[in-house]
């Protein structure tokens, strides 16, 4: 099956500093990938450059297919129809995110207007049919009420009612229940998977939190310093992470089950993107780094089923461990 | 909502009196209103006649008084030159004032906010950084500087046009572009500024990524949010529409509430200064209400606090 979408190559530059190099990215219809890292690992701006929505002194070079079409530079016209017709986004901090000027019903509305062939009367019955289906009390009385009139918990419902207004193929959610509590976390949580279910769209879940990430997706790609480096099945990553990057999120995780240990820590902290070190940006804080580490930077190497790393320490490994001879 | 204007109204009541208060004694301390307007030669038993004319050998509190007396009457006092009612000599200036101030702040306007939203949304480029310079200079170049620069270019050099006086609508060119330059460069230099703030919150990003066009993404998601701080900038501008052009009135001989002032100031002519004082004071305060109820329109979350205020 042709992916939905396909990312290569992309990479992104601000004011003359790379900060994304070269992500490889591919999601099936209806597949929920998770995005985890660090923050400042790119995750977001990924998915940011896609869409073309980084500021104007961000630049951007690679290829971003939606069903096999270009759209990284396509005109404005066609990204206007692909964003919140085709993917839809929701942001991190639901406060800040909807304009605190204009009523719930004319942003819901503006997006169903843009993306539905609707309007008058039927547009306000959708309006009121999105927000109940996202969760929200009296929906047809809280359409009128501004954002500050809604708790956080409540607005993010209503971002993700926005972001179904236009029937889209894939929603991405980044960090979208960062700056909620965490009770109210497992609600949103709960209701993307609801409805991505129920209307068969693809999500990507860029989380800095590894639980979230497991307990809602199917793929995980771990970034780090602007590169990904793995990608597996969710499950595969959890029992058996490969990359040393993966190793240490994971190892920091508390077990939930089995003898109590002691946490580890990844020493020291991501590289600034204008100082990255030559080779592997991960090699300073790595503890089976080699000398080799610090000559390139290594690619993603697709490895076994759906699996790939970008470290050529765990590479030979895994290729010995499988018996596959080096390329 | 009610009791949110109800504590503005005070308040500016409040400042009203203490404005008023603080012109009369400044006024009354700052020197001899008899030897003003006689003379130093004038004979002592004329001045001493004089002063007991006009109350100011009264010690300072009863003149207070009875200047609040008669201001609770409706009377401002009158001219101590011409005998004339203050308010009547300072309502005659008004149109001639508002001839420059109004038409000065269309162009500030028309001008400056337009100039603003442009540099911001084309951020960096050429013509934001020749609107910024020209909008920094337009601001630390004082207006009598501004004023005597458009004489000697237009009047003197060119000879488009007369340099003073108030005969014609070509009279009042060079005062009102004095006037208007200076506004429309602060104007410009506060819309940039609230616009880029507007620009650079999450929720531009959100309409952007729901697929509103950048255009409309501009005009109904961030020029709403940026005229909240704007309306500040022009409440303030409104409010010296009365007494904003003194400088550029005497530069250009403009006969106007500003040049009353001066003369009556210098004159130490005290009921008309304290009645254009009171003007200003009431026209400042009236703008900044009417901007306290414009933010209450603008942005529902004060309107959500005034109301429970």
């Amino acid at each position: 099956m042709s992916p939905l979408v396909s990312i290569e190559g992309l990479s992104v530059a601000f004011n003359g500093v790379p900060v994304l190099h070269g992500v490889d990215l591919s999601l099936r219809k209806g597949e929920a990938i998770g995005l985890v890292g660090e923050s400042g690992s790119g995750k977001s701006v990924t998915w940011l450059a896609a869409l073309g929505l980084l500021p104007r002194h961000a630049r951007v070079s690679g290829s971003v297919r939606l069903d096999g079409r270009e759209i990284l530079s396509a005109p404005a016209a066609t990204l206007d129809q692909v964003r919140g017709g085709r993917v839809a986004m929701i942001f991190q901090d639901p406060a800040s995110a909807l304009n605190p000027v204009l009523t719930i019903r004319k942003q819901l509305c503006e997006a169903l207007a843009l993306h539905r062939d609707l309007s008058g009367d039927a547009l306000k019955v959708e309006a009121r049919r999105l927000l109940d289906l996202v969760g929200i009390p009296d929906a047809a009385r809280r359409l009128s009420a501004y954002p500050h009139e809604f708790s956080g918990g409540q607005v993010q419902r209503i971002m993700i009612a926005m972001a179904l207004a236009g029937n889209p193929d894939l929603l991405v959610a980044d960090e979208p229940t960062t700056a909620l509590d965490a009770t109210i976390q497992a609600q949103i949580l709960d209701l993307l998977s609801q409805i991505r279910r129920e209307m068969g769209m693809a999500m990507v879940l860029i989380s800095h939190d590894l639980g979230v990430v497991a307990e809602n997706c199917d793929r995980v790609a771990v970034m780090y310093a602007g590169r990904i480096v793995e990608e597996a099945p969710a499950t595969a990553l959890f029992d058996d992470p490969w990359h040393p990057y993966a190793q240490g999120l994971i190892g920091a995780l508390p077990p939930l089950d089995g003898p109590r240990r002691r946490l580890t820590a990844i020493p020291g902290t991501v590289p600034d993107p204008s100082k990255m070190p030559a080779g592997c940006a991960f090699a300073p804080r790595c503890t089976v780094a080699s000398e080799q580490c610090g000559v390139g930077a290594p690619s993603l190497a697709p490895l076994g089923d759906a699996r790939a790393v970008a470290c050529i320490r765990a590479e030979a490994s895994r290729r010995a461990l499988l018996g596959i001879a080096a390329e | 909502m009610g009791r949110y204007f109800a504590i503005r109204i005070a308040r500016a009541l409040l400042t009203i009196i203490l404005v008023v208060t603080f012109a009369f004694v400044v006024l009354r301390l700052s020197g001899d209103p008899s030897l003003m307007i006689l003379g130093p030669e004038a004979p002592p038993e004329v001045l001493a006649a004089f002063r007991k004319a006009w109350g100011l050998d009264d010690p300072i509190w009863m003149q207070y008084v009875d200047y609040f007396g008669a201001i609770a009457k409706g009377e401002l006092g009158r001219s101590m030159r011409d005998g004339r009612p203050a308010i009547q000599l300072v309502l005659e200036r008004i149109p001639a004032t508002l001839a420059l101030t109004l038409p000065a702040f269309a162009f500030k306007v028309a001008l400056g906010i337009p100039a603003g939203i442009y540099a911001a949304l084309n951020r960096g480029s050429a013509i934001d950084r020749a609107v910024m310079i020209t909008a920094v200079a337009g601001f630390t170049v004082p207006s009598f500087v501004l004023a005597l620069l458009l004489v000697l270019v237009f009047a003197v050099q060119l000879g488009w046009l007369p340099s003073g006086g108030q005969e014609g609508w070509r009279h009042a060119i060079l005062p009102i572009a004095t006037l208007g330059l200076g506004g429309a460069a602060v104007l410009a230099r506060f819309t940039r500024s609230a616009m880029l703030e507007v620009l650079g919150q999450p929720y531009i990003r959100t309409a952007s990524a729901k697929g509103v066009p950048w255009r409309k993404v501009v005009t109904s998601h961030a020029l709403p949010n940026a005229a909240i701080p704007t309306v500040t900038v022009l409440g303030f501008m409104v409010g010296t529409l009365i007494a904003g052009a003194v400088v550029v009135e005497s530069v250009f001989a403009w006969p106007g509430v500003g040049r009353l002032l001066v003369v009556a100031v210098a004159n130490r002519d005290l009921a008309v200064v304290q009645c254009i004082l009171l003007l200003v004071a009431l026209t400042m305060v009236t703008s900044n209400l009417i901007v306290d109820f414009l933010y209450g329109f603008l942005d529902p979350r004060l309107r959500a606090k005034g109301a429970h205020a």
